[in-house]
């Protein structure tokens, strides 16, 4: 893979997740930023809604949303990856499921981004362009010894977003292959081969909520053409992607450097849109986390945005902030939000303008 | 990163039950501590296995020695071994020749349940082909998700990591897979503000 000329196509923004910290949203990609919120308030649901396309222009116009940061976004997967090889483990009987992957990747990019990417199929001989990454391969479907990386990992390095693949068996899913570059502060080497309430357990409130159980019974029943997508949401300090546990030591302090003055420009909204798709030959669920993070400077410019995000997080539990991450800045970040919050009411949905 | 404990019962937590006697050609009984206690009551109440036992026993990190007592118990086959690393090549090699009719007992500490439970996982048992039950200390296996080093028997809670030093406090989050806890940096947003340690794991 090269990624030495990648930004020939000016849509890309050439910018870092990690240093200098260079990624910014352009006013396109504000407006069109997925606000995770359709209400004031904030509570645990499982809110799961069919995954269909939406409104021309928004991250549900295509099936997979590549966005002016993807080209970025893969350099700094690959930067992770050198650095720490345990966040893309695939167990050995997942290799099927990589293939389906692979599979729905290059069709849908290809379908959706003709102008991006190509993929020609002469029987089982694949011809793959991704020409924003530089690359053009060939192989055989389903002959590992034709990529250079396994398929999962080989097509993870070319898709925004994290991707876990859980096998379906015993009537449990079981989280036993992962690419996993940009999450909130969860472990792959840690949890790979858990079952969902396993993998589950540190999160607060929701278990006796019954959240997971009910998530678990729908999920079983995930029919593979009917995909489902609902969104998750935290706050990180700079636009760091990689908030790992295993660099928690090296971010962790960067929460303790925020003033009111570098507030709106270092506190982001982290949103995950995460998907789940059942896939057709190996009846795993492919689960793709894709993060987008917004300044709180950029979120303010949309009136509803501000006012709403004021009142979620003014009525958020404690219990939920310190589990999110950001218990010890909530005080600074409600002064903040308060400042555009003239107690408005606000439309319903997340639309800006609706 | 949340200190947040989960609810009463850990979602990730393997639950324990009690070495019953079970049908089978050939009973291979991993025990440390005062699981000895629980190998003495399994084999007195079905002394029909003595003859197709093989007993491997591990004094307790707390200092509990039983090898003289289970030495006693007339299994077929009886192997005093100082720690779990020094037994795991001979575990592994006993479960990877196992038979249609091989039982499997652990019983003692969960870290030592969790390496049994781990390396039958490994030769390609079911999760749930391990008859098991929690007896003595109640210290844990700890992997520090930083450096990803285990520490054995842990009793306090926050400890420091014996990889890499770094102030872990255990999360309530298990692995099979790693016989496990999670242990994380608890100073890692104020580096050198260390709660005191209490002895949770007794």
């Amino acid at each position: 893979m090269s990624l030495d000329a990648p930004f020939k196509d000016p849509f890309f923004r050439d910018e870092s997740f990690f240093g200098d910290y260079s990624y910014r949203n352009s006013p396109h990609a504000v407006k069109r930023f997925p606000f995770p919120f359709p209400e004031d308030d904030y509570m645990y649901s499982v809110n799961m809604e069919p995954h269909v396309k939406g409104r021309p222009g928004s991250v549900f116009e295509h099936y997979f949303d590549v966005d002016e940061h993807y080209v970025s976004e893969m350099r700094d997967r690959a930067r992770v990856l050198e650095q720490d090889p345990l966040r893309c483990q695939s167990l050995p009987h997942m290799t099927l499921a990589g293939w389906d992957l692979l599979e729905l990747i290059m069709e849908k990019f290809a379908e959706d981004y003709p102008h991006w990417f190509s993929l020609t199929k002469d029987g089982n001989r694949w011809h793959w362009i991704n020409r924003p990454l530089g690359i053009d391969q060939k192989f055989t479907f389903l002959d590992e010894s034709t990529l250079p990386y396994g398929p999962f990992e080989y097509i993870t390095r070319q898709a925004q977003g994290d991707f876990t693949l859980q096998d379906q068996r015993e009537d449990n899913l079981w989280i036993e292959a992962g690419m996993v570059t940009s999450q909130a502060d969860w472990s792959l080497d840690f949890d790979i081969g858990m079952n969902f309430h396993e993998w589950h357990a540190p999160v607060p409130l929701a278990h006796q909520m019954g959240i997971f159980d009910r998530a678990l019974k729908f999920l079983l029943a995930l029919q593979y053409g009917a995909p489902v997508r609902r969104f998750n949401w935290t706050m990180t300090v700079d636009p760091l992607l990689d908030t790992s546990p295993e660099n928690y030591p090296k971010w962790g302090p960067s929460k303790t450097t925020m003033t009111p003055e570098t507030i709106g420009q270092r506190q982001h909204l982290r949103v995950e849109l995460q998907t789940l798709i059942r896939l057709p030959r190996s009846n795993a669920i492919c689960f793709p986390i894709r993060c987008y993070l917004i300044s709180l400077d950029d979120l303010v410019t949309q009136p509803k945005w501000a006012r709403r995000f004021h009142r979620v997080i003014r009525g958020l539990p404690d219990e939920l902030a310190t589990y999110k991450g950001f218990i010890r800045n909530k005080p600074m970040i409600l002064e903040y939000l308060a400042r555009f919050d003239d107690g408005a009411p606000t439309s319903p949905g997340w639309w800006p303008e609706d | 990163m949340s200190q947040t404990q989960a609810d009463d019962v850990m979602k990730s937590r393997p639950l324990y039950g009690r070495l019953v006697p079970k049908q089978g050609s050939y009973h291979f009984i991993v025990a440390d501590g005062e699981g000895g206690e629980a190998v003495a009551s399994l084999l007195n109440a079905a002394p029909d296995m003595k003859p197709r036992a093989h007993i491997i026993y591990i004094p307790g990190a707390n200092g509990t020695d039983l090898t003289g007592m289970v030495s006693g118990l007339g299994a077929r086959v009886f192997h005093p071994a100082p720690s779990y690393a020094s037994a795991s090549q001979r575990i592994n090699k006993v479960l990877g020749d196992a038979h249609m009719g091989l039982q499997l007992y652990a019983a003692g500490t969960e870290g030592l349940i969790g390496q049994v439970q781990r390396d039958a996982m490994a030769a390609g048992l079911p999760h749930d082909a391990l008859t098991t039950e929690q007896r003595g200390s109640l210290a844990r296996r700890v992997q520090c998700v930083h450096c990803k080093g285990i520490t054995e028997n842990v009793t306090l809670d926050p400890f420091v990591c014996a990889h890499c030093g770094l102030n872990l406090f255990v999360r309530d989050h298990y692995s099979r897979r790693l016989a496990a806890f999670q242990g994380v940096c608890i100073d890692a947003e104020d580096p050198g503000e260390v709660p005191p340690s209490e002895e949770r794991f007794k």
